[in-house]
């Protein structure tokens, strides 16, 4: 489990980007942050693996007080996380294995044999098979994020973070890496993170839901309370497109 | 090591060769007076490349392909989130791409400075020989009059003082890219001008220490 407590950020002395963020993100179930562009999503997400430092609050991996933490006593949280990045952010100068290889080469002490079982394994859990010595330049923008989620879940994490997983891929493959956070997530009993304004992730694999919006924490819930909420700002975030909008005329028509 | 110093090879060799032949053909012809010597000519282009050409112009050369490399690979990991994904695996960015770069570049510009010298005076012997600017036997003597090691000494001292600037001034205005392509494009440059203004400087340091 990932809490936060009373997290504020600045960029600016007088604006602040995150105001009193208090939050609980759950093990085993797929946490999102919902909230418009700008709205704080990404800087909440990069407090909490600590790439920005939050300017007050703190946060905690299962009670343990990461923000209190020097670089040293990070690490040990570090080998436990993995992050999926926007842009996958793979290593472009290594092939698709030693991508998946690099942190176990950093944090474990593994043999060949074992590094290679492991990268198999990680490649076939994303579906993925004999990429093995391609570039990530040669490959698709939905392959690049799963090789992203395979290094993210190469060293079994017990935490994963994914910022907008799955934008810029066409909406099948956009599922695809949903369902696969989902699926990973359930399977290994992870605490998941995911940060998206796409209303279809939300549906498919929000476990919790917390919408953020201007910096501050506006609601929280599950994906199922989100179509029925009374705040004003989520329900225009929600049905800010047609398909939302159709779907929500039908279900006020049925009922 | 590869592109730090060995894709530098064809410039750097090309570079010496023909800054050999014209510093040995602009003292022939700034030097032909009676009382001079002919083999004062070979003697200075022997100190003029050893001293001065080799390991402060190809540093500069080197700034210019080399920092300008490092700098936009670095800015480049850093807006495409790569930098990112290492710090959030706990590993000292800075250090685990910048060290490396360093030590490379201490190791391969001494030896890139070494062969520079050997072309540079080969290419002034080769001008001696071409244009007849001085006699073989003279030019000849000039380069082995009294030859001092100190000056490769200095020279390299130079040299990897001048390496450390490069990669580490590149690497730094790389590291700390913030934005976009442009801003690759911008950092890339400030490299390659301000490793070029610390040469310059340190030459200048260096030169008042170790010769003075």
């Amino acid at each position: 489990m990932i809490r936060t407590e009373n997290i504020w950020k600045y960029f600016e002395d007088d604006k602040p980007v995150l105001r009193n963020v208090t939050l609980h993100f759950e093990q085993g179930k797929t946490n999102l942050i919902i909230g418009r562009s700008g709205s704080g999503k990404t800087v909440l997400m990069k407090c909490l693996v600590g790439l920005l430092e939050a300017d007050k609050g703190r946060i905690f991996y299962d009670d343990r007080d990461f923000s209190a933490m020097g670089f040293k006593a990070r690490k040990v949280i570090r080998k436990e996380m993995g992050m999926l990045f926007q842009g996958a952010a793979l290593f472009d100068s290594m092939t698709v294995e030693d991508n998946i290889t690099f942190p176990l080469n950093m944090f474990t002490r593994m043999s060949r044999t074992e590094k290679k079982k492991r990268v198999d394994f990680c490649l076939d859990r994303v579906n993925l098979g004999a990429v093995h010595g391609l570039l990530p330049s040669e490959l698709s923008g939905g392959m690049k994020k799963r090789v992203a989620i395979a290094r993210a879940i190469s060293i079994k994490p017990k935490y994963l973070f994914c910022d907008e997983p799955n934008s810029g891929l066409d909406p099948p493959t956009a599922i695809l890496i949903d369902k696969l956070i989902s699926e990973i997530t359930h399977d290994f009993n992870i605490t998941t993170v995911v940060n998206t304004h796409d209303m279809n992730s939300v549906m498919e694999i929000g476990d919790t839901v917390a919408f953020i919006h201007k910096g501050d924490l506006w609601w929280t819930g599950s994906k199922d309370d989100v179509l029925h909420t009374c705040n004003k700002q989520l329900n225009e975030f929600v049905y800010a497109t047609e398909l939302m909008r159709t779907i929500q005329n039908q279900t006020q028509e049925g009922e | 090591m590869d592109y730090l110093g060995l894709d530098s090879l064809g410039i750097v060799a090309i570079v010496s060769v023909f800054m050999g032949a014209v510093v040995t053909i602009q003292t022939a012809f700034n030097t032909d007076h009676p009382l001079l010597p002919a083999y004062a000519i070979g003697f200075a282009t022997r100190q003029a490349i050893i001293l001065e050409f080799s390991p402060t112009v190809i540093s500069l050369i080197l700034a210019g392909k080399v920092g300008s490399r490092v700098a936009s690979e670095i800015g480049t990991m850093r807006v495409t989130e790569q930098i990112d994904a290492l710090e959030v695996m706990g590993v000292n960015a800075a250090s685990y791409l910048i060290l490396p770069k360093v030590i490379a570049s201490v190791i391969i510009n001494p030896a890139l400075v070494i062969i520079s010298m050997f072309l540079g005076i080969s290419g002034g012997y080769m001008a001696a020989a071409l244009t007849d600017v001085v006699p073989l036997s003279n030019f000849t003597y000039g380069i082995l009059f009294e030859f001092s090691q100190f000056d490769i000494l200095y020279a390299l001292v130079k040299t990897i003082i001048f390496a450390i600037i490069i990669a580490s001034v590149s690497g730094y205005f790389g590291f700390y890219t913030r934005g976009g392509a442009l801003q690759v494009g911008h950092s890339s440059t400030k490299a390659v001008v301000f490793s070029s203004i610390y040469i310059i400087l340190f030459n200048l340091i260096l030169t008042q220490i170790l010769l003075a």
